[in-house]
This record gives C-alpha cells, structure tokens and sequence, in this order.
C-alpha cells in the first residue's frame, strides 16, 4: 500500500511536467514575436538608428526621448488623437449607455434586442480600408452622395446649403473622423454592457419588484453598481485601441489637403519615422511608441482608480 | 393591456422608432454602397436617388483592370486560415497546459500573458519589422502566421473556459486507462472545448482577414497583398469623379465574404464580444 502511494506520487509529478510540453511551442513564440520585438524597440529607442539593420547606429541615451518630449509635431499628434478620441469615446459610450439603459429597463421590457445588436454590431465587422473607402467616397464634397442627400433635405425646406468638405478642412475631418468610430464602435460596447446586465443575477430585479422599486431605483441601485466593472473594462480597452488610432485618418486624409495636419495621429507620426521610404529614424521612433506607451499606462491607471474610489 | 395608459404605449412606440433609425443608420451607407455600385460615376455625381442603374459591367471591369480582388481574396485566406488555425490549436494547448498542470513557472507565465494583453500592439511594431528584416521574412507570409501560435487573449479565455468546463475527473480516469497526456487532450478535452475555441477562432478569423497595419509594413509587392492593403492602394486613384461607382463595386466586393461569415456565425461572434466584457 505504502509502495503504491509512492509510486502514484512519483507519477503524478512527472505528469505535471507535461504541463511544460504544452506550453513550451507557445513560450518560444511568444518570446521571439511578442517579448523580443517589445525589448528590441526599448533598445532602438535609446540609439540613433535610421533604418534598422542597415548603416552604423549609436547609443545616444536618452536624446531621443527628449527630442519626443520638445517635438511640437509630436505633441500636436497626440492633441488630434487625445481630440478625435474624446469625441468618439463621449458619442461611443454615451450612445451605448443609452442604449444598455433601453434594454434593461424595467418598465418598457424591450423586446428585439437580439436583432437590434446584430444590425447595430454589423460596421463593426468590416475591414477600415473598406469602411474608410466608403465614407471617403460618400463625403466627397463636390461629387459624394452625402452631400446630395443633405441638399435635398435643405431644399425640402427651402434653404440653400453651402456644401461642406467634410474630410478636406481642418475644421471637420476630425469630428467626422470621431463620428466615423462611433458608427463603428458603439455596437461592440453595447454588446459587451448588455452582457454585463444579462450577467446580473435575476433575483436582485425580482427582489426589487416586491419590495416595489422603482425603474430609477434599480438602474441607480442594481444595474449600475453591477456593470461598473465592465464600464472599466469599455472605458480602459476603448482608450488602448482609441490612442493608437491609425487606419481611418491614415486612409482618409490626403497628405495633400488641409486637414493632413489636424488628423495626424500619434501612430501615423510613429509611422512616418518608423517605416515611411525618406523620413525613417527608427531610433525616434521607437521613442515615440514608448512615450504613447507610457501615456496609455498612466490614464490607464488614473481610470483604474476612479473607478475603484467611486466603489467604496 | 394590464390597464396600462396610452401614454406608455406612445412611448413606448417613440422608443422603438429610435432605435430602428440607429439600425437604419448603420445599414444605410450599405445600402448608398450597393445601389451606387450599380450607377456610372456621372449618374452618381449627377444626384442622389436609391434605384439601382445598370452600369455594374462597366464598374465591374473598371475595377478589375484596377486590382484584381479575388486575387486579394485568395491572399486573405492564405494568411486568415492558418493563423486562425495556429491560434485556436495552440492557444487551447496552452490553456490547458496552464490550467491543469502545477509545474514551476506557471504563475509566472500566466501573469505574463496578462500584461501582454494590456500592452499596445504599437509598442512592438518597429522591433517586430526589425526582426522580420534580420530573419529574411519582408514580403512572406510567415511574420503574419506564425506569431498567431501566441495569442495571449485567447490564451487567457480559454484557460478560464476550460477550467469552467473541463472536470479533471475525466482526465484522472483516461490517465488511469493509460492513455498519454497528448492522446488525452486531443480525444477528450479538444472535443469538450470546441465551442470556447470555435468562438474564440472566429473573432480571430475576422481579426486577421481584417488585419491592415502589419500586413501593409510587412508586404511591399503587389501580388502578395492581401485584400485590406489591396483596398488600400486605392488611395492612388485619386480620380473620383469618374471612377466613383468602380471604388462603390470594389468596396462591396470586399465587403461581402465577411458578411457571408457572419451570417452563418453570428451567434457565435455576439456571446465572443461579451466574453470579453464578462472575463474580468
């Protein structure tokens, strides 16, 4: 008996170092084309390397991140993304909230939400470059079907619109660039909140039925309280995607126009110097991405703790 | 009705008239899209109407002595397939190595995982060119598949799913019958983690076939680019006048294989996006 125990002992210490053969082919990939790319970049960022690989590069310490740091170019990139995040992020998520608050009120029980979230998830699906293409298309200001359409609409009542360039003046392609998000990101946070709704507990809202609760009352008392959680995790993923906006205004500004300069994202700045033919420093680069990095971090973890003060 | 006013009943029918034209707003550029790519590109400048024209052959034909997209398309499924393929594999391999197994690191890993998932993908993207550069893989398809064996997300999402699934019973008695781990994970848990992996595969489907920032860096000739950066070179026509309703018709065949795919998996990509929301 004695015998046997030790010998399933044994075993089942060897079974466990099976566990390393399961993870092992994703520890080497991992390591190669996630950890060492991160590493690789921290390095370059403390040289002079203009393409990297090709030609001598120097230590340079922390020159670059100096130069990040006074660059007025890289501040006035990270103002337009901080700016089309912000209104994307109010019209994204409020729309959302809005939405949540519908579908889980107590009141009006709502019916048709699995239809609703389908259409209302569908922008999501489709690549940038086709939804960029698109709305490049249909807000040509001379020949674009929006601007049509909404002469029409001031014709019906008599007024006579001035055709805006929706995308070529720096005064709107930023705001359209937001609206642009929105139409394809508010449908994604609403499933993910409603989700959190459906995850409450039954029993609370049956709870709150007979102790005659309010529809205020349970949104403000149950349904809030419960999907803070979630509201972080909305509010936290949407600041890491929002900040490295590229593909919309990458793929809808003209370099050429007006608005070139106020759509201009910290990542399309990154990409200019990283990888654009006649303008690499992938040294100056690198810096960037690790201020951007260092940014997203500590809003990160301002929200965290908002949110986690709010709680107690 | 439950003596309930008329009152509610109007707004109760306000609301829903709402929310149809937020539907109607996310489906209407579709539809501009679909009759648009039937109209020439005077008719469109001409003026807005929603009744197709028959100009689709000559768009057609615009648009295929531009790029030919289903050459693109065929590109798209020679990087999406594999690399879904290698991340549903390999991330439930890892999730179920991870979970179930006590061996000396595996905390460690999994916090690593964690972090790496918060972390920007900006932030490697100079040393991830840098490295393809060195290892001679500019212009293939390897720097866009096989990173896709290491996919910490999923990884993550399926440790906690199989935990949440998989009772280590079944793997005791299948031990005690002598089968091998190996044997044991593809016969018994691969089958009982099917539907967290088919979920978790077909968000990362529509990742990949989506996918525009590394493929555009990592391809620089034209028969290998994919359909997003094949899409995105139309940013060279700059002749929209004419050409409006060849850039509709290129948008919409673009558009449609993914449609195509959520209609069969709708189900599936609606429960993936809340998983993310619920997995914290």
């Amino acid at each position: 008996m004695v015998i046997h125990m030790k010998q399933t002992k044994t075993k089942k210490k060897d079974i466990n170092k099976a566990g390393y053969l399961f993870v092992l082919p994703f520890i080497i990939v991992f390591l190669i084309f996630s950890v060492y790319p991160v590493l690789r970049t921290l390095y370059l960022s403390f040289t002079n390397a203009k393409i990297a690989g090709v030609g001598t590069m120097d230590f340079v310490g922390l020159n670059n991140y100096k130069r990040v740091l006074t660059d007025k170019f890289f501040w006035k990139a990270l103002g337009n993304t901080a700016r089309i995040w912000g209104l994307n992020i109010v019209l994204q998520l409020g729309l959302a909230f809005l939405l949540m608050m519908v579908f889980s009120d107590i009141k009006y029980k709502m019916s048709g939400l699995a239809v609703f979230r389908i259409i209302y998830y569908l922008p999501n699906l489709i690549a940038c470059t086709s939804v960029a293409f698109l709305f490049k298309t249909l807000l040509d200001w001379r020949y674009g079907t929006a601007n049509q359409l909404i002469n029409m609409i001031y014709k019906f009542f008599g007024a006579t619109y001035n055709p805006v360039d929706w995308l070529g003046t720096a005064a709107h392609a930023g705001s359209t660039i937001s609206i642009i998000q929105t139409w394809m990101w508010f449908g994604n946070s609403f499933i993910m909140l409603m989700a959190g709704v459906q995850g409450i507990s039954k029993d609370y809202f049956e709870a709150a039925a007979i102790d005659g609760a309010g529809r205020w009352t349970v949104f403000g008392k149950i349904t809030l309280p419960l999907i803070r959680p979630i509201l972080l995790y909305v509010a936290i993923t949407s600041l890491i995607g929002g900040l490295q906006l590229f593909d919309l205004p990458y793929l809808m500004a003209d370099k050429a126009s007006a608005s070139y300069n106020s759509v201009q994202t910290v990542v399309m700045y990154l990409y200019k110097f990283g990888f654009e033919t006649g303008t690499t420093q992938v040294g100056y680069a690198s810096a960037i991405a690790y201020v951007l990095f260092l940014i997203i971090l500590v809003i990160s973890v301002i929200q965290f703790k908002l949110f986690n003060r709010k709680e107690q | 009705m439950k003596g309930k006013s008329i009152g509610f009943c109007i707004k109760k029918t306000i609301l829903y008239l709402l929310l149809i034209l937020l539907g109607t707003v996310c489906l209407f550029p579709f539809l501009l899209m679909m009759v648009n790519a039937t109209r020439s590109g005077v008719e469109i400048t001409r003026g807005f109407t929603l009744i197709p024209s028959n100009h689709i052959k000559e768009n057609w034909e615009t648009v295929f002595s531009y790029f030919n997209l289903f050459k693109g398309m065929w590109n798209s499924v020679k990087v999406a397939v594999p690399a879904t393929l290698l991340t549903a594999y390999f991330s439930a391999l890892t999730a179920y190595g991870l979970a179930m197994y006590k061996f000396k690191g595996n905390s460690v890993i999994f916090y690593t995982i964690v972090i790496f998932m918060m972390i920007p993908g900006q932030l490697g993207l100079i040393g991830f060119y840098n490295l393809c550069t060195k290892l001679h893989m500019v212009n293939s398809y390897a720097p866009l598949i096989i990173p896709a064996i290491a996919a910490p997300g999923t990884v993550f999402f399926l440790r906690q799913y199989v935990l949440s699934v998989l009772s280590p019973s079944l793997v005791e008695a299948a031990r005690i019958d002598g089968a091998n781990e190996l044997y044991t994970f593809h016969k018994i848990v691969l089958p009982i983690m099917s539907p967290g992996i088919a979920t978790m595969a077909i968000m990362g489907f529509i990742g990949n076939w989506n996918a525009y920032l590394l493929p555009m860096i990592i391809l620089n000739k034209n028969e290998k680019f994919t359909l997003p950066v094949m899409m995105a070179t139309l940013r060279a026509s700059t002749d929209i006048q004419s050409n409006q309703g060849a850039i509709y018709l290129a948008v919409a065949i673009s558009v449609i294989p993914i449609l195509l795919v959520f209609s069969f998996f709708s189900k599936y990509i609606i429960s993936s996006i809340s998983a993310g929301g619920v997995k914290e």
